[in-house]
């Protein structure tokens, strides 16, 4: 885990340790859920013509405009332990995004999403048709077509949609307090264990440290994401 | 390969030897339109301008696009039949597509690039069709590392050993600057004269048509305007618009005798008679093709004696025909069923008394006939066009 060798250095205290663990645990999670769904409406956005699909877009697009606390809010209402979608999945499979850490990386899923379609339909977009049909009349069905050809080129983008978007769950505050709440060890992540400290008089120094912690992961994903796409796409040119 | 001009003749030939096409597109203004009978054997150039729908035309073969109306069959399987709702998949038809922008596969190595279309399976044709195109020094290659020339050799490659029934080539010289093209063309043409499957071969160049091709068709606007055996079209109508008057020029087949004892010429015999041209390193009975000017032809009613010009050749007068200059008239004249021009002066004709059905003697400069000028067509050619 990243956080040890961060310990190593810097000697943690097991608050902050599972402050960041626990973001960690949900961001990826958070990013690899996603992910299928991330590039077929990137897909679907890219290549397909269809009525309603700038509705689409805009649905898509709308946690990257809207509060984060209407995202938190209507994921209440629908994914809640009473929500439309959430009594259902919590009485038929047993599933629940009530109040625990699966629920904390459900919010930050959906306000990440965007980022993560954004760029893989630009990837998509900027692949060549001609060479899918090149494929095409070397035998290949659309299915193999895509997972040889488009897959491996738009790698680059999917790359940093996956890293935009796990940046964007780590600090991801105001819809996962308002949907999951501020539970320590189940759905206090970085950003919710720094607003506790700032809202308790005398833990300034606290607040100080976890304020590095996260400028330190943020810039280490994102130099990450650099150094990835940069290496997938030098082979391509 | 002819347009059928009646639905009777069409049905009398046997539907398995062909490509046929009888088709309609409307392609924005232009309307392409054809009816066509390609044999399945040896390389059919489709020529025309620009726009004239050459490119949709194998489009439409390899399924990337869709006729609105009409039928494609290769030998005997059906691509597609507008009528009983038939339409393969580009990837049903088993037709090699080498696109002008080659479209190399960039995140694969030339191997891979190579054995994309047959399975990642590495068969004794791969190693063929390697060794065949020279690819042996460049399988380990990114295409971004390659030049024009080598990215056409590849895609080449990877269509063919797709195991295509068709192969379609799609200008894939029109890309490349001059050296590239000299570079490429002695491999297309052996490669050509080596693989078994025909060749529809789109271009807009009569130099590479005359070096590749044995049967042309020729599109304008989207209509087929000729098409057959490649020295009968380039006689033709057709052809006039892209052949200036002073340009004119036929296309002969002779076939290399002997060598020369002395001088490095090589003795080509046509309809029994001799000609003399610079030196080629074929072996004797390889059908040659040659490209005379009628310019470089004149004419001696009697067989000249002394004379320093070693090609003559006696044929007959089919008939004269002025040219729009006035000044000069167009000889034309068979030999062994095979036509030659002339051009000479109205007053030189009029001197000779030259009248259609008299035999006259020509005199062809050697020299005219060397270099680029003549090639080698591919043995598939000589049963159809001998």
């Amino acid at each position: 885990m990243p956080g040890d060798v961060l310990a190593a250095v810097w000697p943690l205290s097991a608050y902050e340790v599972e402050a960041l663990q626990l973001s960690l645990k949900v961001s990826i999670v958070a990013v690899i859920c996603s992910l299928p769904a991330g590039v077929f409406f990137g897909w679907l956005l890219a290549r397909r013509q269809f009525p309603g699909k700038t509705l689409l877009d805009g649905l898509i697009h709308l946690p990257l405009v809207l509060p984060p606390v209407v995202i938190g809010y209507l994921l209440l209402l629908l994914m809640g332990r009473r929500g439309l979608v959430g009594q259902w999945l919590d009485e038929q499979l047993g599933i629940s995004f009530s109040f625990n850490w699966q629920g904390a990386a459900l919010a930050a899923a959906v306000v990440s999403f965007p980022l993560l379609v954004r760029a893989i339909r630009q990837a998509i977009e900027a692949v060549d048709q001609k060479l899918e049909l090149a494929a095409r009349t070397l035998g290949a069905s659309p299915l193999k077509v895509f997972g040889t050809i488009t897959l491996p080129l738009i790698l680059p983008g999917i790359l940093t949609g996956a890293v935009l978007a796990f940046a964007r769950s780590l600090g991801e505050f105001g819809a996962t307090i308002t949907f999951v709440s501020n539970i320590p060890g189940e759905t206090r992540t970085l950003p919710l264990a720094m607003f506790s400290f700032i809202e308790t008089p005398g833990a300034e120094t606290q607040a100080a440290r976890l304020c590095v912690i996260a400028v330190i992961l943020a810039l280490m994903s994102l130099m990450a994401s650099e150094v990835l796409s940069h290496r997938a796409r030098k082979r391509l040119l | 390969m002819k347009q059928h001009s009646s639905t009777a003749e069409a049905t009398n030939q046997p539907v398995s030897s062909f490509l046929c096409l009888k088709l309609q597109q409307q392609l924005g203004v232009l309307r392409l339109q054809a009816e066509l009978e390609l044999p399945l054997k040896g390389v059919t150039a489709i020529f025309g301008r620009s726009g004239a729908g050459k490119s949709s035309l194998i489009n439409l073969v390899a399924g990337l696009s869709r006729p609105d109306c009409g039928l494609i069959s290769l030998g005997e399987r059906i691509l597609f039949d507008s009528e009983r709702g038939i339409n393969l998949k580009p990837e049903q038809r088993r037709v090699g597509y080498v696109f002008q922008d080659a479209r190399l596969f960039p995140h694969y190595r030339v191997k891979g690039n190579l054995l994309y279309g047959c399975g990642g399976r590495l068969s004794e044709s791969f190693m063929q069709v390697v060794k065949l195109l020279g690819l042996e020094s460049l399988l380990g290659r990114f295409p971004a590392t390659l030049s024009g020339g080598e990215r056409q050799r590849v895609a080449i490659g990877r269509a063919l050993l797709s195991q295509p029934d068709i192969l379609l080539m799609d200008e894939p010289l029109a890309s490349l600057d001059l050296p590239r093209k000299q570079e490429l063309l002695p491999w297309l043409e052996q490669l050509v004269a080596q693989i078994e499957i025909p060749v529809l071969y789109v271009s807009h160049s009569l130099d590479e048509i005359v070096q590749l091709a044995d049967h042309l068709v020729v599109l304008a606007d989207g209509q087929v305007q000729a098409a057959g055996a490649l020295a009968d079209v380039w006689h033709s109508e057709a052809m006039r618009p892209w052949v200036p008057v002073q340009q004119h020029s036929v296309l002969l087949r002779a076939t290399l005798s002997h060598q020369h004892a002395d001088y490095p010429l090589s003795c080509l015999k046509l309809a029994g008679q001799s000609l003399w041209i610079q030196a080629i390193d074929r072996p004797a009975g390889t059908v040659v093709r040659l490209r005379v000017h009628a310019s470089d032809i004149s004419i001696s009613c009697e067989k000249p004696e002394k004379t320093s010009i070693r090609n003559l050749l006696k044929v007959r007068i089919e008939h004269l025909q002025p040219l729009p200059d006035q000044q000069r008239v167009v000889v034309h004249t068979r030999l062994d069923g095979q036509l030659l021009l002339a051009h000479i002066t109205r007053w030189a004709a009029d001197e000779l008394a030259l009248l259609p059905g008299a035999e006259v003697w020509l005199q062809l400069k050697c020299l005219s006939l060397a270099g680029q000028d003549w090639v080698v067509p591919h043995p598939s050619a000589n049963a159809q066009c001998g």
